[in-house]
């Protein structure tokens, strides 16, 4: 597996779009060449090598290409945009958009990301160990068709909008979020492991929530089915008891999603 | 010499001229098309060699939503449509984004780049009129014009009522000058009007609240002012129940009602092209997007195609004439003056959805729309929108278009283009489809194929004729303007069975001449010409006018606007280009 290493060296007042570091662009090419890919920097397209000191070759394919990105890119916006295969790994955070719809491979961030981590991501693993912000896995703004595979796990806390309109693939992340979680979802799964804040679920036609700390305040248009115990989804164990609702009753199609909400800790549900 | 140029030796189609792929040599000088030039002109002159391609008038798009308040909600409220259709900027050319609804600058490039040459804006509700033209102004590329959505004015409603029908002569005349715009659209007569009381119209006998005047009354009573007037063009027809099961036969029975009002275009003091064929129009009547006014069935569970109820119709009568609204699938963005058809679709597909009521004058709606092949009844409306044009015998009764943006984008057209000359491409599409497009539709057993002629008359000629422009447009006759398409198809080889190879042709026009500049070649804009705005300005009675003005200024109280910040001035136009005519003679 070949590595290549970004060290950021550049200056990024402005926000850099990156979209051209992933595996697939970086295979079968040499440090050098990969040093002349343009990203854009406010009105202007530079190379790399404005930003980045860079170490090492491609590999044959995007399968055998790992990019290593050893820093803080808080100033870079989507890394892994769209890769199909290989690795990324940041060992720092990361700006905006990274693993915009991304189809294959993995990415692992070290730190905390932006907001839009996995925007209608299609494929692979996203892994965030720290924090993210707004639109894990959602659609882009004004679209309703998110997330439609692959997996992204957040050790720590989500912002707003997490799975908004997600049609598929997973979602787990290990925090607490705040508002509109899986808003318009229609498949998939999302797993918080800590609180929400409101509108959890609001307007879904599929797929599962579930909420394993305390929603303030929930959302209205849901009514509890049943009560069930130690939920597993494949790989994903949500143990403790769990009050099951069904909606969202307040559009059209009615009362297609499934809510899990822990019943410890929302005992007045 | 600018706007000077010779196309040598293409295959030439010029229905409005009888020329069906003959072999010659068009010249233009000074942006208009002349016999020949002289041997010191022709030194100087740019010469295309057009050997092997096919050589038409420019494009003329007679309904297309590209301008204006409703068009710019589509934009704004998608952001989801720009975001990966995006172009970058040239050094002549603006940055663009957009879809289904692409920018203004996006828009004349696209067009451009199929060798449109001319556009309407399909309805300018007229407080939106400035707006409209400020979007025009800035589309690059293409002439063009717009319509006025008169069919729920309620000054209009009280003097149809009244039957003052002096007054809103004057009216009319004046709304058009004060707005300049260039025709009258009628969308959903009195139904409209009713939507702003949660209401719409089913019959066309059936009168509206407050006004109590009825569809079948408007519609006969626009047709008769706009014959009165003389307009250029018929009026422009959006039938009631649009998008309904069974809405076919009031759509039939909507072009019955004009049958008895004889055209009279008034003479718009020009000058007129050489053509062989009468260029002035003989209908009362222009229907557009024939297919969304066709749906059969009851319901939506035996829903079918209701095209052959209105083209058996158009074929036994003279005074219709009609545009398609074909459905390519893909993402759309429906948008119309048909407020309560939006809200339909909305209770329909649950989409994101606008509303608007424009005060007196009329309201508009905008949803954004995905036409899926394996959906049953989008299935059926693809074959419907094709089954307009190829059930049609006569060509010169009909008009290839998508509604753009409501049946599908303008970019689309290079396909619908194949499907209608191509059995092949309709039969590898119907295979991909739903069965219902083969069980509730005629398409699958038509086998007519339009000819590379029968694609310019519905596609520019007819265009131009129907709109009253073929003094200048939709053809090639000496003293036409030059705008010229080139397309890389030689009849002599064409195949249509190899139906990639006509959309390729026609998404990237070889060349592109706009007044005699080549403005495009193949998908690059090269140079970005002058444009001209057109409207009409008709005189009447000073008398009737001032009367009706003090009828308007009395009711503009219920306005938000002043009356003085009413008009567009002429300023807001890119080169102004009134039609003259005057109804009192």
């Amino acid at each position: 597996m070949a590595e290549v290493i970004l060290r950021p060296t550049g200056n990024f007042d402005l926000t850099v779009e990156a979209e051209v570091v992933t595996p697939d662009n970086f295979a079968g090419k040499n440090a050098q060449e990969i040093g002349k890919l343009l990203v854009w920097q406010g009105p202007q397209q530079l190379p790399l090598t404005d930003f980045f000191e860079i170490k090492g070759n491609g590999g044959i394919s995007a399968q055998d290409t790992t990019i290593i990105i050893d820093g803080n890119v808080s100033r870079v916006k989507r890394i892994g945009e769209g890769m199909t295969a290989g690795k990324v790994h940041v060992k720092g955070s990361t700006g905006m958009h990274v693993g915009n719809s991304m189809a294959g491979g993995e990415i692992l961030v070290e730190g905390n990301t932006d907001s839009w981590p996995g925007m209608e991501m299609k494929g692979g693993l996203l892994h965030i160990k720290g924090n993210a912000l707004d639109h894990v896995g959602s659609a882009y703004r004004g679209s309703w068709r998110g997330m439609t595979g692959g997996r992204i796990v957040i050790d720590g806390d989500a912002g707003n909008q997490v799975g908004g309109g997600i049609s598929g693939g997973e979602i787990v992340i290990g925090g607490n979020i705040a508002n509109f979680c899986g808003t318009r979802m229609n498949g998939g799964l999302i797993v918080v492991r800590g609180n929400a804040i409101r509108t959890v679920g609001a307007e879904m036609t599929g797929g599962t929530i579930v909420v394993g700390g305390t929603i303030e305040k929930f959302t209205p248009g849901f009514m509890q089915t049943a009560v069930e115990s130690n939920l597993k989804f494949n790989d994903i164990e949500c143990p403790g008891e769990y009050k099951k609702f069904a909606g969202d009753y307040a559009i059209p199609q009615k009362g297609k999603g499934v809510m899990y909400v822990s019943a410890e800790n929302n005992e007045d549900l | 010499m600018a706007g000077t140029i010779a196309i040598k030796n293409g295959y030439v189609f010029d229905p409005l001229n009888e020329i069906n792929g003959e072999r010659m040599d068009i010249f233009i000088r000074n942006g208009k098309v002349v016999t020949e030039l002289s041997a010191a002109e022709l030194k100087d002159a740019k010469e295309i060699d057009a050997s092997g391609k096919t050589v038409m008038p420019g494009g003329v798009d007679s309904h297309s939503h590209v301008a204006g308040a409703k068009v710019n909600v589509g934009r704004m409220m998608r952001p989801e449509d720009h975001y990966k259709s995006y172009q970058k900027k040239t050094p002549i050319t603006h940055s663009g984004s957009g879809y289904s609804v692409p920018s203004v600058y996006l828009g004349g490039y696209e067009y451009s780049k199929m060798g449109y040459t001319t556009v309407f804006e399909a309805a300018v509700p007229p407080m939106e009129a400035r707006h409209t033209h400020e979007e025009m102004r800035s589309t690059p590329m293409i002439d063009m014009g717009g319509y006025l959505v008169l069919g729920n004015n309620w000054f209009l409603m009280r003097y149809l009522k009244e039957g003052d029908i002096e007054k809103a002569a004057a009216y009319v005349a004046w709304m058009m000058r004060t707005h300049k715009t260039y025709g009258i659209k009628c969308v959903n007569p009195a139904g409209v009007e009713n939507w702003g009381w949660g209401e719409n119209v089913n019959a066309l006998d059936q009168a509206n609240i407050h006004f109590e005047v009825t569809p079948e009354d408007i519609i006969k009573g626009l047709a008769e002012l706009n014959e009165m007037l003389g307009f250029s063009m018929p009026v422009h027809l959006h039938a009631n129940n649009l998008g309904h099961p069974g809405c076919w036969e009031i759509t039939r029975d909507s072009l019955k009602i004009p049958k008895n009002v004889k055209a009279r275009p008034k003479d718009p003091n020009v000058e007129w092209a050489e053509t062989k064929i009468n260029p002035q129009r003989h209908e009362s009547v222009y229907l557009t997007h024939c297919q969304f006014n066709a749906f059969g069935g009851t319901s939506w569970r035996d829903f079918e195609s209701g095209v052959k109820g209105i083209t058996d119709y158009v074929n036994s009568h003279e005074h219709v004439v009609m545009d398609s609204g074909c459905v390519p699938f893909g993402e759309a963005t429906v948008m119309t003056g048909d407020g309560p058809a939006i809200h339909d679709l909305y209770v329909l597909t649950g989409n994101k959805w606008s509303n608007t009521d424009v005060e007196c004058e009329c309201g508009s709606g905008v949803l954004p729309f995905t036409y899926l092949k394996n959906n049953p009844v989008h299935s059926v409306q693809w074959a419907m929108g094709l089954e307009v044009l190829l059930y049609v015998k006569d060509a010169w009764k009909s008009i290839m278009t998508t509604d753009s943006p409501n049946g599908g984008p303008f970019i689309k057209y290079p396909q619908v283009i194949a499907w209608l000359m191509s059995n092949k491409a309709r039969q590898d599409t119907l295979s991909e489809c739903h069965k219902w497009a083969s069980d509730r539709a005629g398409l699958a057993g038509e086998t007519r194929e339009l000819t590379l002629n029968e694609i310019a008359i519905v596609t520019r000629a007819n265009a131009a004729r129907t709109i009253g422009l073929s003094h200048s447009k939709g053809t090639l006759g000496i003293g036409a303007d030059g705008d010229v398409a080139i397309y890389d198809i030689n009849p002599a080889k064409l195949e249509v069975s190899d139906y990639e190879s006509i959309i390729r042709a026609f998404e990237n026009a070889a060349y592109t001449v706009k007044g005699g500049e080549v403005v495009c070649q193949k998908g690059e804009i090269v140079a970005i010409p002058e444009k001209k705005t057109y409207y009409t300005d008709i005189t009447v009675n000073a008398e009737e006018e001032k009367k009706m003005i003090d009828d308007v200024k009395n009711w503009f109280k219920y306005y938000t606007i002043g009356f003085s910040n009413y008009p567009t001035p002429e300023k807001y136009l890119a080169n102004p280009t009134p039609i003259k005519i005057d109804a009192e003679v």
